[in-house]
């Protein structure tokens, strides 16, 4: 009832993070495989050297809450198999605390360093967490995802009527540079934020994946994947969620301090369900069933939406197409369309799926740009204002209202779809020749 | 009293309306154990569907052919979509459902555009039902509870009394054995989603005009329809009759109602303090019962969840 099969179906064996843990070693990580934590710092703090300006500065802070939070709630819907909708509740409450506490520091000289203030969001959530969990958690699966959705709007529904705490429509806002500075720091500048994000982006990933690797981690693998075999094994079950589940809640408040720290101010809407919806399509677009899911997740999700949003104004649409298509076709996110191609490079026949791959390329690009062409069309010759009929899409500019615009998309749509079907049987076979299963005798 | 009369059928509206998203729910969920997150969405396009309809031909054809489209369209849904996420579990199922539910609301903006539409009951049901004691009650409300009742009797003619009802029945508890006997079980659940949809549908269409049609109408309604039936009890038919008429009144009467926070507290002999402003508790004191009465069915869930797990009269635990 619990388990995310999704893996099943993929063909590749389950495993929560792409390198198998060896149980020969008696340290929760090895040294050897501690490369990808020291090359992801280092990356991370040359990346403001490579990008020095504002605004990707800002895009960079955003990205790496949102990593936060989408494995805080990836703790929940990956590895214990509960589907949240009302997972930005703890994130918001969590941030709506720290701005208080900003305020605090600012007007009743409360004495806190900014970079502990994660600390106190953290355990905001978490108390929360403790608080809603202690029903909420009772069971898995479509039941844990209709109550965390009534207690979302439930409290959702709360920050326009309890002003004091959630300050109304308007919210409440305050500023992170009154606190006493640290190293010479103040934290005024965007930069600075930057660095203490990126320092707890890395402090909560780190603790999040040994969370993982902890007995309790593993315990909640082992209540996803088969709630009874856990209880038979002496687990409570309803324990070993409601762990997990104060787990995600301090990451997701870890994750609202660093929000509030960084834009300085909290309204509703972090905390109402389509932030919730956010953070599903972000972490199932990464992938649910491993650790580097949502970071990847993260990472595209705020790509794609910084630049849909210069350049159209139905971004939302696509975004909502691509998240059905993925559910539909890749359950297993785009990590796992990356996971089962380790099996072939392993082999080594990597090289066979290039050629096929390269083929399926231009037609797929073809229906995607045609496809968003028919409804860029659409959208305009309905949305735009009275004589306003001259439109332009990639570089070249008509009218919205004639005809023949509309009917080359569409064909170019129809064809590229026409030619995709005819590639996909080499495709097949070229992958049945590259995955090593298939070759065993 | 009279005020009490007209919150009675006002409630009653609203609750019947709620029954006719929760039955439609309800049965979908009993039946394949997925819950449709999208089933408000089907609501919209209902209404939505209605409206467009009537602006060629009027609002009647509109009750009949925009029902008879959504049930279609959540039958295609659940043929090639739900079933093909269905080999991958419950909880993909889900998110599929919940996906659903936001790439309608973003095709309902892409194709009528963010602001409310136009969508009005028929002139012949404009007039004044009857008043009670000086409160107006529009004869197309009194339309509305009729057509609600009636569906809810045809369902359950159907469901009780009829061979195909005791092949769903049979269907919900012993799917394999069903399918044993020689009935296409995957077809019966197509045939219960396009009907579930369907009925949305109608709620749409009749709640259209009255609540008004707008991309947020979905949302607005969804969650409480969740709430009623895990406060009815999941799968339970008349649980779920019996939480949307109580939610129903509970909304009506908290809405009419202006029962103010700080009336109580006096009365509870606690003193209003001088400098509200500044008081923390201050939210506490100008709290009204019209301000809470939009989360009162969530308070509610969640008393029901802690005192009652498998709701009011549900079966299983939840």
């Amino acid at each position: 009832m619990t388990g995310i099969e999704a893996n099943k179906n993929t063909g590749t064996k389950r495993s929560d993070d792409l390198a198998p843990h060896k149980w020969e070693s008696r340290r929760l990580i090895n040294w050897s495989s501690a490369w990808p934590w020291v090359s992801a710092m280092v990356l991370l703090l040359a990346l403001p050297v490579v990008f020095p300006s504002g605004s990707a500065i800002t895009i960079m802070n955003q990205m790496a809450i949102t990593i936060i939070f989408a494995l805080a709630y990836n703790m929940l819907l990956g590895q214990g198999g509960m589907l949240s909708f009302g997972h930005a509740v703890y994130m918001g409450l969590g941030g709506f605390f720290c701005m208080h506490v900003l305020n605090w520091v600012e007007y009743d000289g409360l004495w806190l360093p900014l970079p502990l203030l994660p600390v106190l969001g953290g355990l905001f959530g978490l108390a929360f967490a403790f608080i809603i969990g202690s029903f909420s958690t009772r069971r898995a699966g479509t039941v844990f995802a209709m109550i965390s959705l009534g207690v979302g709007e439930l409290i959702a529904a709360c920050s326009i009527i309890i002003v004091v705490f959630f300050g109304g429509e308007e919210g409440v806002s305050g500023d992170r540079s009154m606190g006493p500075e640290v190293f010479g720091f103040d934290f005024a500048q965007q930069r600075e934020v930057y660095y203490l994000i990126v320092a707890w982006l890395l402090i909560s990933t780190l603790a999040m994946y040994l969370f993982s690797r902890t007995p309790i981690g593993r315990i909640t693998n082992a209540v996803r994947d088969n709630e009874e075999r856990a209880e038979f094994l002496g687990y409570s079950q309803r324990h070993v969620r409601w762990i997990s589940f104060c787990a995600s809640g301090f990451f997701c408040g870890v994750a609202g301090a660093l929000f509030a720290v960084n834009l300085e101010i909290l309204t509703e809407e972090n905390l109402n369900t389509t932030q919730s919806g956010i953070i599903l399509l972000v972490t199932f677009l990464g992938g649910v069933g491993f650790f580097v899911g949502p970071i990847i997740g993260a990472i595209v999700f705020t790509l794609l939406q910084t630049v849909l949003s210069l350049y159209t104004e139905i971004w939302q649409l696509y975004l909502g197409i691509l998240f059905v298509l993925t559910v539909m076709f890749f359950p297993s996110g785009l990590t796992g369309l990356i996971a089962v191609h380790i099996a072939p490079w392993k082999a080594g026949k990597l090289g066979l799926l290039a050629v096929p791959y390269a083929k399926l390329i231009i037609p797929l690009l073809a229906f995607v740009l045609s496809g968003a062409a028919i409804l860029e069309i659409l959208f305009h010759a309905r949305e735009a204002s009275v004589g306003d009929e001259a439109m332009t899409l990639y570089g070249i500019t008509f009218n919205s209202h004639s005809l023949l615009p509309m009917i080359v998309a569409v064909v170019v749509a129809a064809g590229s779809v026409v030619i995709m079907k005819r590639i996909m049987p080499s495709l097949k076979e070229a992958w049945d020749a590259a995955s090593p299963v298939s070759n065993a005798p | 009293m009279s005020l009490f009369i007209v919150n009675i059928l006002d409630g009653l509206v609203t609750g019947l309306l709620l029954f006719m998203l929760c039955s439609g729910l309800t049965l979908i969920f009993s039946m394949m154990g997925v819950l449709n997150f999208a089933h408000a969405s089907f609501y919209m396009l209902g209404a939505y569907f209605a409206y467009q309809i009537s602006t060629y031909v009027g609002f009647w054809p509109g009750l009949i052919i925009a029902p008879v489209i959504v049930g279609v369209l959540g039958a295609l849904i659940e043929r090639y979509g739900l079933r093909r996420v269905h080999q991958y579990g419950h909880v993909p199922e889900l998110i599929f459902t919940f996906g659903l539910a936001l790439l309608i609301e973003e095709v309902v903006q892409f194709l009528w555009g963010k602001s409310q539409k136009a969508y009005e009951e028929p002139a012949i049901l404009d007039f004044t039902a009857f008043s009670i004691a000086g409160n107006a009650f529009p004869a197309y409300k009194v339309f509305m509870i009729f057509v609600a009742i009636g569906i809810f009797l045809v369902l359950l003619y159907i469901l009780t009394k009829t061979r195909v009802g005791m092949i769903i029945q049979a269907a919900l508890t012993y799917p394999n054995t069903v399918q044993n006997l020689g009935h296409n079980v995957p077809l019966v659940f197509m045939g219960v989603f396009g009907v579930g949809t369907a009925m949305a549908g109608v709620a749409g269409v009749i709640a259209g005009p009255v609540l008004g049609t707008f991309p947020g109408m979905a949302f607005l309604l969804g969650s409480i329809v969740f709430v009623t039936i895990v406060v009815g009890g999941l799968g339970s038919l008349w649980g779920a009759l019996l939480a949307s008429l109580l939610i129903g009144w509970l909304q009506t009467f908290a809405a009419s109602y202006n029962v103010r926070m700080e009336d109580i507290l006096v009365a509870l002999g606690m003193e209003k303090p001088v400098d509200l402003a500044s008081s923390a508790l201050r939210d506490l004191w100008t709290l009204t019962l019209p301000q809470i009465g939009p989360i009162l069915p969530y308070l509610l869930m969640v008393l029901i969840l802690i005192v009652r797990p498998q709701g009011l009269l549900g079966k299983r635990e939840t």
